[in-house]
């Protein structure tokens, strides 16, 4: 699709991210051993992300997507690296910066149901952004925002649905009134965390259409965090493939779904649901779990796992390198 | 929130909740028993004084002390020939007033304490838990009369030292559901919009502790004045107020044992009683309604 996103001034350039957490160990372990282990969320990350482009992260549970998504809005504090927020390094923000950025990048959570206070209307639930930000204190222009912002979201007649409450609401009018919520302050960025994978198959669609048409009418960027490969090819300019906190592969989204190079990868492609009976022989079936990210095998990090794994992947790790154009990929055989 | 549209909404919830809890409320018998006798207790306090006064009763221009109940005198009469009845009565006022002055002085601290410690953690949270230990640990009778003592015998100083003592259970457990609260997606949201902390413990994290708040709050009540009582009977209260911990104090210092004057004893003691079993009834009910485990499922 569009490549020439990427191409200057990012709207979103992120270097060597990596966001790492103590890990609890028990008491009498901390007695014997000295060495507080880490728990490698983000494990060095690199990527662009450009104005008006949708950024798949696609992974595993435990991969470290929705931890990035959460670092680069400082949701949670990265232990390492830089973020360019617009060509402004984030580690510089100070309150009123950080205060002023909250405007201009927001979050969709996953699940719809948890992510709206249940003891505030749509109402207060979308004024909320203005009135902590002191936008507007003029009744009528408030008003006026909030049902502009609902209408976006597509949430049609808004002023008949002020006075309700989320649980009187479907799931997907739910996920829409969280996106008119983010979209009332009108952001550059929205962080997609799995928008729709609590949604029925049925409401997908629509609030997949909704965000792409946000993009192309309002040129929000957006990083679409999911597990669901399909989904990502689906909607997104550009796919990054993340295993255990790092990128193993990044490219225009045709490039890594028809041409995967990465084994990690093809893996996922190969087991993509395709809508007729197949059956699962000949498919790549990775065997066992996501290893715990406090315990990183040695070597490439996908090697215990990997179909194609000769002796040097648990010894060496491999480079993060251009392997086509634009289509990056870190492993030894490609 | 301040808008005419965001009062209206809250109205309007209130009300929906209202009476959904009605309907759960309304099954459980202990509770209504309870809201029954505590009602009935607050007509008492509200207009019992205007009803009756305390007189003295006397036969022939005698003075007719320690009588045992009559027509006329109902309960008899304490050792200045004073009406009981009439005691018992006006005392209602003082001790629920003290009773429920105090639980707010407490719950306030309370909430305050377990939301701020819950929600910034670290060491705020580790220096405001070790100061709720210790008044978690210190027996609490011995604190309350020191303090009563120093400060000398005053409704506001009674109300005072009752509150300040009785907070550290409160702040507990909203401390521990504030924990839970605010690792909601909600109040993520609410941090990614740009809120600040006062905003997000003010409008996200104590409506959502507030049926907590509610349920403790009754059975802070209970020990509020059951407090008040003890302090009372024990010499701390204010001697210019009738109370029926101050009853108890005169008809146990007069010798109202010796005497054999149940009347004298038994009935501020059992109007303490009933009022302390109706807050812990409802208490008891509020945590069945509050909490979907404990309820029945026949009902």
């Amino acid at each position: 699709m569009k490549n020439e996103h990427t191409e200057n001034n990012p709207l979103i350039s992120v270097r060597g991210l990596e966001v790492y957490f103590a890990a609890r160990s028990g008491f009498f372990s901390s007695l014997v051993s000295r060495k507080t282990s880490m728990v490698r969320a983000v494990d060095g990350l690199d990527f662009e992300l450009g104005r008006g482009e949708i950024l798949c992260l696609a992974g595993e549970s435990g991969s470290g997507k929705t931890t990035t998504g959460k670092a680069i809005l400082r949701l949670l504090e990265p232990t390492g690296g830089e973020v360019f927020f617009k060509g402004e390094d984030m580690n510089t923000f100070n309150r009123s910066r950080l205060r002023r950025f909250r405007q201009e990048a927001q979050i969709i959570f996953q699940d719809p149901f948890e992510s709206l206070n249940p003891r505030q209307t749509v109402f207060s639930t979308v004024a909320e952004p203005l009135e902590v930000n002191h936008l507007t204190r003029d009744r009528s222009e408030k008003e006026e925002r909030v049902a502009e912002a609902l209408v976006d979201a597509g949430l049609n007649n808004p002023r008949e649905l002020f006075m309700r409450y989320p649980h009187e609401l479907s799931g997907g009018q739910r996920q829409r009134l969280a996106i008119a919520g983010a979209l009332v302050l009108k952001p550059d960025f929205i962080v997609a965390d799995e928008p729709v994978s609590m949604l029925d198959l049925s409401i997908r669609a629509g609030i997949l259409k909704l965000m792409v048409d946000l993009r192309d009418d309002k040129g929000i960027s957006y990083l679409f965090i999911t597990h669901d490969l399909s989904l990502a090819w689906l909607i997104s300019d550009r796919i990054a493939v993340m295993y255990l906190g790092k990128i193993v592969e990044l490219g225009s989204a045709d490039d890594v779904i028809k041409t995967p190079l990465h084994p990690y990868t093809k893996a996922l492609v190969s087991v993509i649901p395709v809508p007729k009976r197949v059956s699962l022989i000949g498919k790549t079936l990775l065997e066992g779990e996501t290893p715990d990210p406090v315990n990183i095998p040695s070597g490439c990090r996908f090697h215990p796992r990997c179909p194609e794994a000769q002796p040097r992947c648990s010894l060496e790790e491999p480079v993060y390198r251009e392997v086509n154009l634009k289509h990056f990929g870190a492993c030894h055989f490609i | 929130m301040n808008s005419a549209l965001a009062k209206r909404d809250n109205f309007a919830l209130l009300k929906k909740n209202m009476t959904s809890f009605w309907s759960i409320y309304r099954q459980n018998s202990m509770g209504l028993i309870g809201l029954v006798i505590l009602l009935v207790f607050a007509l008492m306090a509200l207009f019992g004084p205007y009803l009756v006064e305390i007189t003295v009763m006397a036969v022939d221009g005698v003075t007719q002390v320690i009588h045992p109940p009559t027509s006329g005198y109902w309960l008899g009469t304490d050792d200045l020939g004073k009406d009981i009845l009439a005691g018992v009565i006006i005392g209602s006022r003082v001790s629920l007033l003290v009773g429920l002055a105090a639980t707010a002085i407490s719950m306030i601290i309370g909430t305050v304490i377990g939301i701020v410690s819950g929600f910034y953690g670290r060491a705020v949270d580790a220096v405001l838990m070790r100061i709720t230990d210790v008044f978690l640990v210190i027996p609490w009778l011995p604190l309350m009369l020191v303090m009563a003592a120093l400060l000398g015998p005053s409704l506001g100083n009674i109300i005072f030292v009752i509150g300040i003592t009785s907070w550290a259970g409160t702040a507990r457990i909203i401390r521990s559901q504030t924990l839970s609260v605010k690792e909601r997606p909600y109040v993520e949201r609410a941090r990614a919009i740009g809120s600040g902390d006062t905003h997000i413990m003010f409008y996200h994290i104590l409506p959502n502790v507030f049926p907590l708040i509610f349920a403790n709050t009754v059975l802070v009540a209970a020990v509020a004045i059951l407090s008040e009582t003890t302090l009372s009977f024990l010499g701390m209260g204010d001697p210019t107020q009738v109370t029926w911990g101050m009853m108890l104090h005169f008809a146990f210092s007069m010798g109202a044992v010796s005497y054999g004057a149940w009347w004298w004893l038994l009935p501020p003691g059992i109007c303490v009683v009933l009022v302390v079993l109706s807050f812990t009834f409802i208490g008891y009910a509020l945590d069945e309604v509050l909490n979907p485990k404990l309820r029945r499922r026949d009902q």
